[in-house]
């Protein structure tokens, strides 16, 4: 039956009818599909969808949004580019939530859960979000800033439902308010709380309280002011919980509060996934090996603290581990280990530990192969190292051809293989040639143009691609562009590719969420053609020297080089908050 | 393969040698706040072992979180001494705070340095083996690690010595 029986024949079902089956596509890609495929489909779904996903907050705006969505429950916003994360996007860039929240509530949004990603989120916004939306449950900030222990305090205080409140590496400001303090006794609906990056203390008799009231709490993670003590109470009264963080885990292991730990450790027959040990004493260790069995996800990034050889017994005893994350302390020996115990990994990170010095704690190419062999359903990996070498890349690429996610970041940007002295290309070409379903993949080492050719030629299912100090011309960028059919995010740094490359292909970057160029060689002159070409398109320029000082004339020359660039399609044309050194082609 | 032989051949024709220095930015920008302002650098950053390159702006590239984190963890609850081992190139830092003792503290260094120190005695010190730890005390003066008690040793040690083992013998000595 072609398409168009098809539609007639789906035309005779009742809206409703409609609707139930798009219920069933939980996926915001399908839904955006089906909404493509006629007029009353559109509205079908678009009065059914409760969940919207918004992979860059400035593509649409809040109106856009609400009209289309009048049902909206559930909203995910992105704010800054992912570089934002390692210092390149200056503070005042942009990325508030709320004129969001403040649209929504305005219209009368039934909004229940809201899910933020490197965003700015101010007090006035939290409580905004408290006041205005009675059935809101559910608060997940992600790498945001901009927010104090009072905002939350509002959110505690004014949501009498809520479910999770889920506070994952967000810069906040802690006044030492008594935040925890204000979930009144009325709230027994928490299902998960994580304040881990919250820095100061929270009143110990209000949380193991607000545990005891809270039958459904499944995922709980301290902040690294609660002692051992203390999570030796929370334990006992929940004894339920699935997702733990430790706060500090730190004690004199020969102490009865430690002996009444390992105890309750030992009736905590669901913990499935653990983190924190943001300080910590190694000889606690052994209190966590009775739930260690039955671990899928351990995260042990934030504890610089333990040594390779208790970390290497600690693992000994996790054989279920699905998800990994370590630092290189771990060591080339500790990562075999992990590849002889291992064996359900899928997920695995390696984060440096020296990060000022230039110590040689690091691990090497020969932890990644060892991985490679034994972990044979491995698909997800982010490995910071010393070295790598093109031999080892591929082996692994032969070992692991289901790599969905494929990171390496090798320490000095540029080192080239280490036994070779020849550049990573051919590695790099021998993963994307064999995984092919690689959706994610970052670049590093010394690179020339001819990895991007095999990326270009390969990478069929890439959607993000970051490159940084590599390349030698143009040429590079554009094997990429011409190549990679479902590119939706490019970021690149220091590396020299010009406008030659950035104009090849104006049209590919509507199909694309966004570009981000630093340090190369495109020059205003190119960027303006850009934005003069493309009305879809909202081209910045971030000038953060230029700021203050008036429009020198040597800014405004059209071959200047652009510090930092950054492309996104937008419906909305030019954002209205960009600040002073955030020019809008 | 020592870490730091960074054998860099370019491709003819390319600048790749130039492309570190144009692109990295000086050293201070690697604490520099969020908000642009470089952050004084702590006499430690320097204390740390030799830093050959310039460091680079967002290299590696690890969350402004995390590295925050790391770094107050570090300030925050450290005793962090130096330790020189006789013949390698260049020094370690450990925090002894972390130490239950001084058998936890030995196999660390043993870990950390790839030898074996051996048992100590308080007649004999670390006799029979390669290598003997050292400490510099408050008073400058270098004593041998295990003599006093641990609190006291955590108290007054202001850096760290692995000394081989000939060397040592004048300090094992019972008084």
């Amino acid at each position: 039956m072609c398409l168009f029986q098809f539609q007639s024949v789906m035309n005779y079902f009742p809206e409703e009818v409609l609707e139930h089956v798009f219920d069933f596509l939980t996926s915001h890609r399908d839904r955006n599909t089906v909404s493509l495929v006629c007029k009353s489909w559109y509205s079908v779904e678009r009065f059914s969808r409760e969940k919207v996903f918004i992979g860059n907050c400035y593509a649409v705006n809040p109106e856009r949004l609400i009209a289309r969505f009048p049902r909206l429950r559930s909203l995910t916003l992105k704010g800054k580019p992912h570089f934002a994360d390692f210092n390149l996007v200056p503070d005042g860039w942009g990325g508030h939530v709320y004129p969001w929240i403040e649209a929504m509530a305005k219209s009368g949004i039934n909004l229940e859960e809201l899910k933020l990603k490197r965003m700015v989120v101010s007090d006035e916004s939290l409580e905004l979000l408290a006041k205005s939306f009675p059935n809101f449950k559910s608060l997940v900030l992600v790498s945001c800033e901009g927010f104090t222990t009072v905002g939350l305090a509002a959110i505690a205080s004014n949501c009498r439902f809520l479910r999770e409140l889920d506070l994952q590496e967000n810069e906040v400001d802690d006044l030492k308010g008594k935040w925890l303090s204000c979930f009144p006794e009325s709230c027994t609906s928490l299902v998960s709380l994580n304040f881990a990056c919250l820095k100061g203390e929270v009143n110990v008799v209000a949380l193991e309280r607000l545990v005891a009231r809270c039958p459904n709490l499944r995922s709980l993670r301290l902040n690294h002011t609660v002692p051992l003590e203390v999570l030796q109470k929370i334990l006992v009264r929940a004894p339920q919980l699935s997702d733990l963080g430790t706060g500090s885990f730190t004690h004199d292991p020969d102490s009865e509060t430690f002996i009444k730990l390992k105890n309750a450790m030992k009736n905590c027959h669901s913990i499935r996934s653990l983190s924190g040990f943001l300080d910590v004493n190694g000889r606690c260790l052994p209190a966590i090996y009775p739930i260690c069995i039955s671990l899928t996800s351990l995260n042990l990034s934030y504890a610089p603290g333990i040594f390779s050889n208790e970390l290497i017994k600690l693992i000994c005893h996790c054989k279920k581990i699905e998800r990994l994350w370590i630092l290189d302390t771990i060591g080339d020996k500790g990562l075999g280990v992990v590849a002889n115990t291992c064996k359900e990994l899928q997920e695995l990170r390696v984060f440096p530990s020296d990060l000022y010095g230039v110590g040689n704690t690091a691990v090497t190419e020969e932890g990644l192969v060892a991985i490679s062999a034994g972990c044979p359903k491995l698909n997800s990996i982010l490995y910071f190292c010393q070295q790598m070498t093109n031999a080892a890349l591929i082996t692994v690429a032969k070992n692991c051809p289901n790599f969905i996610r494929f990171r390496l970041c090798t320490l000095d940007p540029i080192v080239p293989d280490a036994v070779t002295n020849q550049p990573l290309d051919e590695g790099f070409g021998a993963i994307v040639q064999s995984c092919k379903r690689l959706t994610r993949l970052s670049v590093s080492g010394l690179l020339t143009d001819q990895v991007f050719l095999y990326i270009g030629m390969y990478a069929e299912q890439l959607e993000m691609l970051s490159i940084a100090f590599a390349g030698d011309s143009d040429k590079g960028m554009l094997y990429v562009l011409n190549g990679c059919k479902k590119l939706k995010k490019l970021e690149i740094r220091d590396s020299p590719f010009g406008n030659m490359a950035l104009l090849s292909d104006m049209g590919k970057y509507e199909t694309m969420r966004s570009l981000w160029m630093s340090s190369c060689e495109v020059t205003l002159g190119g960027c303006k053609t850009l934005a003069e070409k493309m009305p879809w398109l909202n081209v910045e320029i971030i000038n953060e020297h230029e700021a203050g000082e008036g429009e020198g004339e040597a800014s405004c020359d059209d071959r200047h080089r652009v510090e930092k660039m950054y492309l996104y399609r937008t419906l909305v044309g030019p954002r209205k908050d960009a600040p002073d050194f955030v020019w809008t082609l | 393969m020592p870490a730091d032989l960074n054998l860099r051949l370019g491709l003819p024709g390319s600048d790749q040698s130039d492309k570190s220095n144009k692109r990295s930015s000086p050293e201070t920008a690697e604490d520099t706040a969020s908000n642009g302002v470089p952050a004084a650098k702590s006499a430690d950053d320097h204390e740390t072992a030799p830093a050959p390159k310039a460091q680079i702006v967002g290299w590696p590239p690890v969350k402004s979180y995390r590295k925050s984190t790391a770094k107050k963890a570090e300030t925050e609850s450290g005793m962090y001494v130096k330790v020189s081992m006789d013949g390698a190139p260049y020094l370690r830092k450990i925090d002894i705070k972390l130490y239950n003792g001084y058998s936890h503290l030995l196999t660390a260094l043993e870990d950390m340095f790839k030898l074996s120190i051996g048992e100590y005695s308080e007649r004999e010190g670390y006799k029979g083996s390669e290598y003997a730890p050292a400490y510099e005390d408050k008073d400058g003066d270098l004593m041998l690690v295990g003599d006093v008690p641990w609190e006291m040793f955590m108290s007054s040690c202001k850096r760290l010595r692995i000394m081989r083992g000939a060397d040592a013998r004048g300090l094992g000595c019972a008084q």
